[in-house]
């Protein structure tokens, strides 16, 4: 049990948010660009408010593999950034904290491109 | 052409809309997102065993979905998985890796510029504006009012 609670948090959690948005794609007019923007800008405000991190805290990966742990990366950035630069830090602090994952899928997806072929949607 | 009313053509929107069947969509939204979510814990797992920082290893774990989803995306599964898993494969950052690998392959014949360069951010684009513009303004907040 001690193995595998770790994961089973992930899941519900992570799942649980996941849920968060289909409801909003069966129930809204929200389009998935908007959900997208809406997850990661909903990240940074409850990680500003402090109610993200005990979530990441309990459930990990559940917590920051979801967008909104995108955005709290962004959060946490500028929180350290101003910390250590001051004013200067409000520019370079979320950029700096997702430099990772942006630059690994504009990447991978440009050498993606090259490699494989546009599949028909069909 | 016949003139319609906005009520009949709200109507005929409805018809044509494919029908959503929330008892269906959503779980499947929670158990292949939950499942992603789960992968990314054991990556981390692994990853902090290897000695790795935590902040060093969450990266790390980030930049492996990533690989798998552009992976997929290039198969043609991760769409293909897409249309059963809905907001499951769109909310964690595989679906945002999708976002950004999908359009920059089906655009391909239009250059590498225009086409793949550009269409890359359709929707990375306002996701990493309104990111960054959102920790400005947190940012800025927290530098007026630092202790």
């Amino acid at each position: 049990m001690e193995l595998i609670l770790p994961y089973l948090k992930a899941f519900l959690v992570g799942g649980a948010i996941c849920a968060v948005g289909q409801v909003l794609i069966d129930y809204t007019k929200l389009t998935p660009a908007r959900i997208l923007v809406l997850f990661v800008v909903l990240g940074v405000a409850l990680t500003g408010l402090g109610i993200y991190q005990p979530l990441i805290d309990f459930a990990g990966a559940g917590a920051t593999v979801p967008l909104t742990g995108f955005g709290s990366l962004l959060a946490k950035g500028v929180q350290k950034a101003v910390e250590e630069q001051g004013a200067f830090g409000i520019l370079t602090g979320g950029l700096t904290a997702s430099a990772a994952g942006i630059s690994a899928a504009i990447v991978f997806s440009w050498i993606g491109a090259l490699v494989f072929k546009s599949g028909d949607k069909s | 052409m016949q003139k319609m009313t906005p009520t009949e053509y709200g109507e005929l929107v409805k018809k044509a809309s494919p029908n959503s069947r929330s008892y269906r969509t959503i779980p499947m939204a929670f158990l292949v997102g939950g499942f992603i979510c789960a992968l990314g814990e054991g990556l981390r797992t692994l990853y902090l065993s290897w000695g790795l920082q935590e902040d060093v290893a969450g990266g790390l774990v980030s930049v492996t979905l990533i690989f798998l989803s552009v992976l997929c995306t290039g198969l043609n599964l991760y769409d293909n998985l897409a249309k059963y898993a809905g907001a499951g494969t769109l909310v964690p950052i595989t679906g945002f890796a999708n976002a950004v690998a999908s359009p920059t392959l089906e655009f391909k014949q239009e250059g590498m510029v225009l086409g793949m360069g550009a269409k890359m951010f359709t929707i990375a684009g306002p996701v990493i504006l309104y990111g960054v513009l959102a920790s400005f303004i947190y940012g800025a907040i927290l530098w007026v009012f630092r202790g």
